[in-house]
This record gives structure tokens, C-alpha cells and sequence, in this order.
């Protein structure tokens, strides 16, 4: 789950790590509020996307009516396809150094990694990829956390002017801690600023929390905001379903993460477009299948549906049962494709007999059918 | 021969009196495991499936001299689950449970491996040698005996390539479910490490998918020199950056994870990539050694 700027910048604030002052504002007229109260400032649009400055997200306003206008052109209106419906009214900082901050879960040594370059206020990803040196990166011993010797090697490293390290190595410190608190997947300061005061403050602020653990951070799972989440993706989360939008007119359905890749994977490699990911997951009951049934036709664009099963644990004459009540329970005008393979597959075929499904002996013919019914 | 799981394997069920592990439990045993135990904390001295319970894994190791131990906690408390099992010396411990949170097992992986007990999995389906062992929870009826050795961060899809190799006359030497989680206690490198001193397995298939670079660093092994050949799949070729598929380790980020990187850099160690299972295990009955 992904917070919002400003949410990130009061997990921030209450751990002490220094923020700028600033207000979150809904309408025109509270920016406007806002900029009187802080003089010069930036008008920055929040929203779950990297490179708001390059589309437009981020104005600087030099006086409160500025503030109000880019507000004015910002709020209600999409950016790079998400609607903004806040903006966060902050003071301009008088800068004299970016730097970048992070701390992450690396897969290759199996901890959290503090990552420090120079070269901030820029796009990470191009920093990385045109200059992978710039980029400080240092696993942290979960056993022992940050020793301030290993956080004084990698400010060195990073090239951090030595007249701000004492600070930047506070944050640092703090950065892991809050990363830890909240179940963080992903704490990013970019750009980290030095002002010309000499004071360092995080001037932007990504912050992922790990799904897995919202069960456990109950002030930050209440920062989630299903509007902005696709709202079938939103529905399906409720109902505890693994559900992915996009963009196609097949509807897939099946057991295992995989496995329902996979699907995905022949379907477009025989022409067609995938309307979602939904995985049933393991030991799928016959009601699941249904409501898998129903999700996936929330979508209108669905022409098709096609079920992939390998029978494990799942049984494929539960899958079966879930299939009949669904097309009994909803009026279902698109075609439906069913491979079945595994445990009990040859009770589930014969419940389908005589219906108006259409059965597939492998995954690739059941993609090749579903494509060529859909297009009916 | 075999890998990880053998003759000498000895089970302890930890959460055998939950609805999974007292299934899978009776499932181990009818298949012919040795399960020695099971643990639930407050549950000590009644039984599930005939196999004894115990309060904690120390006491049960002590009692029954198990040495593997397989995990059914649920998310909350499956990343103690697995500490309390390397703590009590086991020498593999094999965790189930999905949605484990990561920073949990980021400490976790690292309590284990200072102790020096192996981990496979979180969210994993276990692993198996056909015909003599299985700690896990993949459906036996599908698994032939033989000399391929099999790999995976998909359940589903090891099943699909297995009965594959199945209905191909093919068999399996031994089967590595190592989860589709961010974190997770055995790679694919140390798997095919494990492979190549295995004398019952003669061919490698691997299967990754999009997420992380577990499977470049398998090629760059391969690359370096590997004695038997590998086959190797992706999944998720068609998915979108930045969405998490299914699997938590499953989602391209930036430039790591992509299936085209993966692909690439399988090509490079001369490793084949199926563009479908079928092909997969077709590739595999050509490149093994004495076959026609």
C-alpha cells in the first residue's frame, strides 16, 4: 500500500525526522489559506505517481492567489490518469544541496538496504540506470541495526558534504527505524535537502507499507483510499480476492498465482487480450468460484472468461459446483472456457456435461478457443 | 539418492491441529513420510492423525528425534514458528504460509541462517522426492520416480510441469517448491547447487517468474559451468509493470524483474527457455543424457 506525500510526511514528522511546514488542502480556496499563512511555496498534487513535476504537479507560488490558481488547475483534473483530489501546500525551501535517502527490502542479501547518492531531486530509476555508481546501497544486520561507523561509511561514499553528514546520519538512522515501526517496504526521501542555512529537510517523501502486515498497523491501514485504487481491484480486495485490472477483454480465472500468470501469458501470445489476473487460490471453495465469476464480469469489457485449473489441494468438482451456481445465479452472456486438469478433474468435467461450457483437454487450446468464442 | 528430503527424514508438523496442517499431516503420512510429530503450543499430549503433539518443537525434537520440520502457522506468528524450529537444531525447515509480514522474515532468514539451518519457502509448496519422501503439500498422485530435478516459485505450476513429465514417461528425482515471496530462505542458486552433487538427478528444469533477479543469478551459475543440462520457463511474460501478480514477489519494478532481462540472461548461459511447459518438458526428454 502506497502513502500519499503528505501522509508519509507526518509518519515522518512524528518520528522527528524534519519535514517543511506545510497544510493539505482540498479546494482552491484552503491553498490560498495555506500559502497566506506560509508565504512563498510549492503546490504539489498528491498523488500515487513518481515525475509530478515533469507533468505539471509541482508549481512554485510566489504569492497566495498563485497558490490558489495552481491549486485551481491541479485539483479534480487527472495527472498522468489519477484524478487529484488533494494538493499539499508547502514552504518553498531555499536550496543548496539534493541528495537521495532510502531504505528498501533487497532480495539478493535478504535485508533492508540503506541506499544514499548525491545525485538527488533526480529520477532514481535514470540515476541507477546512467550512473549505478552514484548509488550507495549498505544491507543492514537486522540482529543489530544501522551502527552509526557503517551509516558514517556510506555518507562518505555517497559524497555527502561533511558539514551536514551529522544530520543526514540522524536521518538515516531514523529512516530504518520508521521503516521498521510501520511494516515499510520502501521509505524514500528524494530529494533530501540542505538549505542554505545549513538545516536538512525531507523535501518529498515516497512510503510503501507491506500488505502482509496492515493487520498490524491499523493507524496506517486507515490511510487507505480504495477511490483511487481501480474500483473492481478495490471490490475484490473487500471480498479477499487476488484480483488484477487490465486491460483486455478475456476474463481469466484459476488456482495459483503461476498458474494464472501463465494464463495470462497464452492467452496473449494467441492474439488475445487479458481482462484481469484472478487467482482462486488454493483450496477454493465452490462460493469463491462464483463471486471469482462475478468479479471478473464487473468489467465490462469482458467478452469471455476462461478457467484454468490444476487440481492440488482444489478440487476440480468444487471448482465445478462454483462454475454451475454461478451461471445459475447470474445471467452470464459471454462464453466460458474450462480446462480442468488434477484432482478430481474428471468429476468436474462430467458435472459440466450437457452445459453450455465450452471444455479444454490444455491450457493452450482452452486460450485458442476462449479467443475464437470471444470474438463472436 | 536425493535432496533435501530423504529416507532419513524425520517430520515434525508444526500447527498440525489447524484445518491445513492436520490435512496435509495425514496427507505426509499416507504417502509414506516418516511424521514423528506435531506441535501446537497449549495442545501438548493428544494427537492428530495418529502422530503425537507436543508443546514446542525443542520438546518435540527431544521425544521423537525429528530433524525437518514443516510450518501451517498462520501469517502472524509463522516467522516465530520458524526461529523456534531452527533454534531446536533441525537441520530443514520448510514454511507453508503465505502473507507472512516480510520484515518478519527478513529476521527470521537471518536467525536461521546463523544457526545454520536451511529454509525453504515462506509460501511454498514443500518439497519431495517421488517414491520415498514428501514435506509438503503438492498432490502426490501426479509424481513419477526419475532423474529430473525440479525447481519453482509457483505451486501450481510445478504440478502442471510434473504431470507433464508424468503423462511424458518422464519422473521427478526430487521437486523444489521455493516459494513466490520477496524473501525467501533457499534460492534457485542453492537448489541447483544441491542438484549438481545429486547423482539421482540428471536434468534440471526451472521454473521463475517476473520479480527480483533470483533467476539471472541461476544463469550466471550456469554460465560459470554447470555438469547437467537445465530447461528453464518464465511466467508473467505478459504483465504489466508495477502490478503485484498473485505472488508477492511477483511485480516488475523498474528495470529489475522483467521477464525480458531473465530471458536474456538465460540465453546468455546457453540455458533454453520454454516459451510453454509442453516445451519445457519436450526440451528436457531431448537433452537428457542416454535418451533418444
Amino acid at each position: 500500500m502506497k502513502l500519499y506525500e503528505f501522509q508519509a510526511k507526518q509518519v515522518f514528522a512524528s518520528k522527528g525526522i524534519p519535514v517543511p511546514r506545510g497544510e493539505v488542502a482540498a479546494t482552491a480556496q484552503e491553498a490560498r489559506a495555506a500559502a497566506e499563512r506560509l508565504g512563498r511555496c510549492v503546490v504539489k498534487a498528491q498523488v500515487h505517481i513518481g515525475g509530478r513535476g515533469k507533468a505539471g504537479g509541482i508549481k512554485v507560488a510566489n504569492t497566495p492567489t498563485e497558490a490558489r490558481d495552481y491549486a485551481q488547475a491541479m485539483l479534480g483534473k487527472p495527472l498522468r490518469g489519477l484524478t487529484v483530489k488533494q494538493v499539499l501546500v508547502e514552504e518553498a525551501l531555499d536550496i543548496d544541496r539534493e541528495y537521495y535517502l532510502a531504505a528498501t527490502i533487497d532480495r539478493t542479501s535478504k535485508r533492508v538496504v540503506l541506499m544514499a547518492s548525491a545525485m538527488g531531486g533526480m529520477d532514481v530509476e535514470e540515476v541507477a540506470a546512467n550512473h549505478p555508481d552514484a548509488i550507495i546501497k549498505h544491507p543492514i544486520d537486522p540482529a543489530y541495526g544501522p551502527m552509526d561507523f557503517e551509516i558514517r561509511a556510506v555518507m562518505t561514499r555517497a559524497g555527502f558534504d561533511a558539514k551536514a553528514s551529522r544530520a543526514i546520519g540522524t536521518i538515516a538512522k531514523q529512516v530504518y527505524h520508521v521503516m521498521l515501526d510501520s511494516d515499510a517496504s520502501l521509505v524514500e526521501i528524494n530529494p533530501l535537502v540542505v538549505t542554505g542555512a545549513g538545516t536538512v529537510v525531507a523535501a518529498d517523501a515516497k512510503f510503501e507499507v507491506d500488505d502482509n502486515a496492515l493487520f498490524r498497523q491499523q493507524a496506517l491501514a486507515a490511510f487507505r483510499e480504495d477511490s483511487e485504487e481501480d474500483p473492481i481491484e478495490a471490490e475484490a480486495h473487500r471480498r479477499g480476492a487476488t484480483y488484477v485490472h487490465l486491460d483486455g477483454d478475456i476474463g481469466i480465472i484459476g488456482n495459483g498465482a503461476g498458474l494464472v500468470m501463465t494464463t495470462l501469458d497464452l492467452v496473449t501470445r494467441a492474439g488475445g487480450r487479458p481482462a484481469n489476473f484472478l487467482d482462486i487460490g488454493g483450496g477454493a471453495q465452490a462460493d469463491s468460484v462464483r463471486e471469482a465469476i462475478e468479479i471478473v464480469l464487473m468489467d465490462p469489457n469482458v467478452k469471455g472468461i476462461l478457467f484454468n485449473i490444476f487440481g492440488g489441494i482444489t478440487r476440480g468438482d468444487e471448482v465445478a459446483k462454483g462454475i454451475l451456481a454461478g451461471t445459475e445465479s447470474i445471467k452470464i452472456k459471454v462464453p466460458i472456457v474450462v480446462r480442468m486438469a488434477g484432482t478430481n478433474a474428471e468429476e468436474g468435467r462430467e458435472l459440466l456435461e450437457g452445459t453450455n461450457l465450452v471444455p479444454a483437454a490444455g491450457p493452450i487450446e482452452a486460450a485458442e478457443k476462449i479467443i475464437e468464442l470471444a470474438k463472436r | 539418492m536425493s535432496v533435501l528430503v530423504g529416507r532419513g527424514t524425520r517430520v515434525v508438523v508444526q500447527g498440525i491441529t489447524g484445518r491445513e496442517g492436520a490435512f496435509h499431516a495425514e496427507q505426509m503420512v499416507e504417502y509414506g513420510t516418516q511424521v514423528v510429530a506435531g506441535v501446537t503450543p497449549g495442545r501438548g499430549g493428544s494427537t492428530v492423525a495418529s502422530v503425537p503433539v507436543f508443546d514446542s518443537v525443542q520438546q518435540a525434537v527431544n521425544e521423537t528425534r525429528a530433524n525437518t520440520s514443516i510450518i501451517f502457522v498462520p501469517p502472524a506468528f509463522a516467522a516465530d514458528a520458524i526461529c523456534e524450529g531452527a533454534a531446536a537444531d533441525l537441520d530443514l525447515v520448510i514454511c507453508i504460509t503465505e502473507g507472512i509480514p516480510t520484515l518478519d522474515v527478513v529476521r527470521a532468514v537471518r536467525f536461521a541462517d546463523e544457526r545454520g539451518v536451511r529454509l525453504i519457502g515462506p509460501n511454498c509448496p514443500g518439497a519431495m522426492t517421488p517414491g520415498v519422501a514428501k514435506v509438503g503439500i503438492m498432490p502426490a498422485n501426479i509424481f513419477r520416480e526419475g532423474d529430473v530435478g525440479v525447481v519453482s516459485r509457483s505451486g501450481t505450476l510445478t504440478y502442471e510441469v510434473v504431470n507433464l513429465l508424468t503423462a511424458a514417461g518422464l519422473g521427478v528425482s526430487t521437486c523444489v517448491g521455493i516459494g513466490g515471496d520477496p524473501i525467501i530462505g533457499t534460492t534457485f542458486t542453492d537448489v541447483l547447487e544441491l542438484f549438481r552433487e545429486d547423482d539421482a538427478t540428471r536434468a534440471v528444469i526451472l521454473i521463475g517468474e517476473i520479480g527480483g533477479s533470483d533467476e539471472e543469478m541461476a544463469a550466471e551459475l550456469i554460465g560459470r559451468g554447470y555438469p547437467k543440462p537445465v530447461v528453464a520457463f518464465i511466467s508473467g511474460r505478459s504483465a504489466p509493470p508495477g502490478k503485484r501478480m498473485g505472488h508477492a514477489g511477483a511485480i516488475i519494478s523498474g528495470n529489475t524483474g522483467t521477464p525480458q532481462g531473465k530471458v536474456e540472461a538465460f540465453g546468455k548461459a546457453g540455458v533454453y527457455v520454454g516459451d510453454t511447459l509442453d516445451d519445457v518438458v519436450q526440451h528436457v526428454g531431448v537433452l537428457l543424457p542416454g535418451r533418444v
